[in-house]
């Protein structure tokens, strides 16, 4: 899963000056030459605090994307269903370690992040602020918004940031599974009673829009997009990675024989792409600010998580201590 | 003071006969929860038959500032490549 690009929100990246700008000038030409910057290499603050943001935002919304779906695991319909639910979960769990780890190489903390995702400082991905009402939003979940993250995640393999676009190959390679099962139970759903299609419906109706923002603003609101892509950080805007989306989703509805919710939606043959409807940006900044039907069932979630499992980090520090004064009583 | 267990750098073998690979890190109280941890978080499809754990405050690496004096030594000595020496076709087995 991915967060949306709310890399640079609000904070635009300042550009060095003084004795820094020959370093930087270094720097962007490395970048040009499509080098890989590591962790250790010279970079601008300013590129250093983009990414600390935009990693932990990515990690974050793997480890809150983890809470609509274990939604469902002790009643999805089958042990097969419930074997690959289960597997995805932790597949996401995954995804957020791999994450953190990638920020941690630019001197963040991994404590200082839960603590800022804790406090609610912390963004994540607005998608995972809607609930899952029905068996019918896991499929929707895996074909729309996992569909969406790969389509956002694809070109961050390329990242200039050599941490981040490894642990994005790793990722990228576990998530193709993520969106296929999704797209099975849909498929399963449709083929499947009146009941079961109109549930596969009700879940396309509610998650289309909340997927469609996931892109982020549009590119006319995204001012901080030319920096990132100077730097590489970024490949393709907000609007042209949402459009790739929808062009490739609005024929796989077709096959289910489901409704996109967009009466506005049509084909364009002049430009060769799907046109949708005006987004309700307003409901995506809502959400955003934490207005959305399940932002603080989200973060409490995760902050009795955190204090439950107090006591095993204490028991396992406490083990490892009483260990290691063993073996050098033994010495 | 970081509350944060150490940081271990993890090795995975990915198949017999081949050479450990970084893979990346996590953090775990003591080794033996590391070698745990990266079982659970880089090989949940078979990518391992071997594991590496160390902590990551143990290795020691070069400065990327210094990469220039400590490759750039190699770079003109291009006989050190079989490619650098012509033969003429007709001799085989070369």
């Amino acid at each position: 899963m991915y967060t949306q690009a709310l890399d640079t929100h609000g904070k635009e990246p300042v550009p060095p000056a003084g004795e820094t700008g020959a370093l930087a000038a270094r720097f962007q030409a490395r970048i040009d030459a499509d080098e890989k910057i590591e962790p250790k290499d010279w970079m601008p603050d300013a590129y250093r605090q983009t990414l600390i943001r935009q990693i932990s935002q990515h990690a974050h919304s793997e480890i809150v994307g983890m809470l609509p779906e274990g939604n469902w695991i002790t009643r999805a319909p089958t042990l097969r269903r419930k074997a690959v639910l289960i597997a995805k979960v932790q597949d996401e769990g995954g995804h957020g370690m791999y994450l953190y780890s990638a920020a941690e190489t630019l001197g963040i903390a991994r404590e200082e992040m839960i603590a800022q995702l804790l406090s609610g400082a912390a963004k994540y991905s607005s998608i995972f602020n809607y609930p899952t009402l029905t068996w019918a939003d896991i499929g929707a979940i895996g074909w729309l918004v996992d569909g969406a993250a790969i389509m956002n995640q694809i070109p961050i393999c390329r990242c200039s940031f050599g941490p981040y676009a490894r642990a994005m190959v790793r990722i990228c390679k576990e998530e193709s599974f993520h969106q296929r099962q999704g797209f099975e139970i849909m498929l399963t759903l449709a083929q499947g009673s009146h009941a079961q299609r109109a549930m596969a419906q009700d879940a396309l109706n509610r998650w289309w829009w909340p997927s469609i923002m996931m892109f982020g603003p549009s590119d006319a609101e995204s001012k901080h997009t030319a920096q990132s892509m100077r730097w590489k950080i970024k490949r393709f805007s907000n609007d042209e990675l949402r459009q790739k989306f929808i062009d490739v989703t609005v024929p796989q509805a077709h096959f289910l024989g489901l409704t996109i919710p967009d009466h506005e939606l049509r084909w364009d043959e002049a430009s060769q792409h799907y046109r949708i409807g005006a987004i309700d940006w307003d409901e995506f900044h809502a959400v955003l600010k934490g207005s959305g039907p399940c932002n603080r069932e989200r973060l409490e979630a995760r902050r009795a998580a955190h204090a439950a499992g107090q006591w095993v980090r204490e028991a396992a520090s406490a083990h490892a201590e009483k260990e290691r004064q063993r073996a050098s009583r033994a010495a | 003071m970081s509350q944060d267990w150490p940081l271990y750098e993890v090795f995975i073998r990915s198949r017999s006969g081949l050479e450990h690979k970084h893979v990346g890190s996590l953090h775990a109280a003591d080794a033996r929860m590391a070698i745990e941890h990266a079982r659970d978080v880089y090989t949940r499809r078979q990518e391992g038959v071997s594991i590496w754990v160390v902590r990551s405050a143990d290795i020691i690496a070069s400065d990327p500032e210094e990469a220039d004096a400590l490759f750039e030594p190699a770079r003109d000595k291009v006989y050190r490549h079989p490619t650098f020496y012509s033969i003429p076709e007709e001799v085989k087995n070369l």
